[in-house]
């Protein structure tokens, strides 16, 4: 079966202004909204749309994570995902962990395609992409705005610092999503009671083999810097004259 | 242990990048550590004589390789690994090209990456930001193991040149996949400063409106001998490139002047200017988040604001 794998993680949503707790052991997540990366987002709708096109006949998502990741799935599910498979570890999943995981259901599902978020948006490592393709051996495009598959083939192309690169890779490959890919569909009402029918399983991370070891120590948390208030000019002549004192022009 | 570090140089062919000089200082904060640039190229020779000028660098290796014309992270990881053999810490720029290449190589080595770095605390124990920089995490490596990291070059500044370390050419003798292939790339070229290295950067948001509005921004940018920044909302919707996109997902700048013209200043657009000198924003709206992080606010008319500015500066 002609298969596409989607890494699925829940993060905090992109709307919420993070804090760090006071003791600064961590960041405040109790009763803070968490949604699906946007960036996989991206990636499950590109997947979806690849399959509508004919282009494949399955799209399986997953994820590493604590129970609560199953919200996301169900979501994901509902967006159109075929089928979610729940990676479960509670902790801290590193990228190598996370793609060590998905490394073992790439050997059980066998996809020609996998796609992943350029980063997730809440420890923003933009690592587990390249870490899985390394893993498995096989080609990576990161930071894609475009796919186009044709025979065993994908071209993409990429938003690189210069501008926007094209690569042509063997599949199977790994694409990791940048924002202007596409934009994703939103879930309506009815197919959330379908996404509930849809298969979700569950696998304990030790079962795949995979250590949830945590490599790096997380020391502490601190707030970034503040800047200094600053101050309001009320034209553009005044605010010449406050560039010129700050020897800026 | 003595600590070597091995970075890995950015460059097009025939110029290093100057976030490899950013990457070198960060490296110089690693006490006693040995410094090698490695360059690998189809051709590193030029660039490998300006990465030797680079102040603190110890050596510089060349890996002459037709494969490596393009900078593709499958081809190259395999060889970072074996250049990296005996060294305790990998480092690039936390570039498009870091990104893609050091996660792949260290996922070969079986280790842990810290990406952006923005601080060096000891030669196992780094800063970096979470949270689109809403936290700053400092993280703890196993002194063991090979550090992989990529450096967030606002943070540091370039070495300076003057050194002239010696090139010696290195032979790496590794099976290299071509699985993957180069096919072309499109960079808008212009005579405009750098957006990631410009000391005056004027960027403009969604209020501009149209490719046609945003020329006003051109046109002030000249002026001031600025590079041209955006917003994600003014790239998305066409009015710019996407290479010039500032924030989270775009670059990450730290000029001297940083001026934003009908940009919001959304959380995501916060973080790409935060080690910006001085923060400028003009908007029509005086409750705009950006006013909250701009040194000098002005509330007005874009349109009536951007070509009056253009006429004072002369
Ligand atoms: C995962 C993720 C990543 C993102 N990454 C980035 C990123 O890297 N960079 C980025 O920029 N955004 C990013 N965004 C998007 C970000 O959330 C905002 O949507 C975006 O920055 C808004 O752009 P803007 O300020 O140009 O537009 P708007 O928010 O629409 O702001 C336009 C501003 O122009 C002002 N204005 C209108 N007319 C005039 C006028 N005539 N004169 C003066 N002022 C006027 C308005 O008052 C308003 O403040 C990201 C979002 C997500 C979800
Ligand atoms: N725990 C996880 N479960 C599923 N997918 C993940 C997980 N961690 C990372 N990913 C995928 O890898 C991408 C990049 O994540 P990161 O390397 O953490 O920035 C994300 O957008 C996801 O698609």
């Amino acid at each position: 079966m002609k298969r596409i794998l989607v890494g699925i993680k829940r993060v905090v949503d992109y709307n919420v202004r993070v804090r760090v707790k006071p003791d600064g052991t961590g960041v405040v997540t109790d009763g803070v909204k968490m949604s699906i990366n946007p960036f996989d987002e991206i990636a499950l709708e590109e997947a979806l749309r690849i399959k509508e096109r004919g282009g494949a006949e399955e799209v399986v998502i997953a994820t590493i994570g604590p129970a609560e990741c199953q919200q996301q799935l169900r979501t994901a599910l509902a967006m159109g995902a075929d089928r979610a498979l729940h990676v479960q570890a509670d902790g801290v999943v590193e990228p190598l962990v996370a793609a060590r995981a998905l490394l073992k259901l790439i050997e059980r599902e066998q996809p020609f395609l996998v796609i992943v978020g350029k980063q997730a948006i809440d420890d923003d490592n933009s690592q587990t992409g390249p870490m899985l393709a390394a893993l498995w051996n096989r080609p990576q495009v990161t930071f894609a705005s475009k796919v186009e598959l044709s025979d065993g083939k994908a071209r993409v192309t990429r938003e690189v610092d210069a501008g926007l690169e094209t690569l042509e890779v063997d599949l199977p490959a790994l694409v990791t999503t940048d924002l202007r890919l596409n934009e994703p569909r939103y879930v309506k009402l009815p197919d959330i009671m379908k996404a509930k029918k849809k298969p979700l399983e569950t696998l304990p991370l030790n079962t795949l083999g995979v250590e949830a070891k945590q490599q790096l120590k997380l020391v502490k948390f601190e707030p970034p810097a503040q800047r200094q208030k600053g101050i309001r000019v009320k034209d553009a002549g005044e605010l010449v004259e406050a560039l010129k004192k700050k020897g800026l022009i | 242990m003595a600590a070597k570090v091995l970075i890995v140089a950015e460059h097009d062919g025939t110029k290093l990048n100057p976030s490899t000089a950013k990457s070198v200082t960060c490296a110089r904060g690693i006490q006693g550590a040995e410094i090698i640039v490695a360059v690998f190229a189809a051709k590193p020779d030029a660039v490998a004589a300006q990465a030797a000028q680079l102040a603190g660098v110890t050596r510089v290796l060349t890996i002459e390789n037709a494969a490596n014309e393009h900078a593709l992270a499958a081809v190259l990881a395999p060889q970072v690994v074996a250049v990296a053999k005996d060294c305790t810490h990998v480092l690039a720029a936390s570039t498009t090209f870091g990104k893609d290449l050091m996660p792949r190589v260290a996922a070969l080595l079986g280790t842990a990456q810290i990406s952006d770095i923005m601080a060096v605390e000891s030669a196992n124990r780094f800063r970096r930001p979470i949270y689109a920089g809403n936290a700053i995490v400092t993280v703890e490596t196993d002194p063991a193991a090979t550090i992989v990291g990529t450096v967030r070059s606002a943070s540091f500044e370039a070495a300076a040149s003057g050194g002239s370390a010696p090139i010696e050419k290195a032979s790496v003798n590794v099976e290299l996949p071509t699985h993957t292939r180069f096919v072309s790339v499109s960079a808008a070229k212009n005579d405009r400063p750098d957006l990631q290295t410009a000391s005056r950067v004027v960027s403009g948001g969604r209020a501009l409106g149209s490719a046609d509005g945003f020329k006003i921004l051109y046109s002030l940018a000249d002026k001031l001998g600025a590079a041209v920044g955006a917003s994600r909302a003014a790239v998305d919707a066409g009015y710019a490139p996407n290479e010039l996109q500032v924030g989270q997902t775009g670059k990450i700048i730290a000029p001297e002047l940083y001026m934003a013209v009908g940009i919001s200043g959304a959380i995501q657009h916060l973080t790409g200017i935060k080690d910006a000198r001085t923060i400028v924003a003009i908007n029509k709206d005086g409750e705009a988040p950006i006013f909250e992080v701009a040194d000098i606010g002005l509330v007005g008319d874009l349109f009536q604001i951007v070509p009056e500015l253009e006429r004072l500066i002369g």
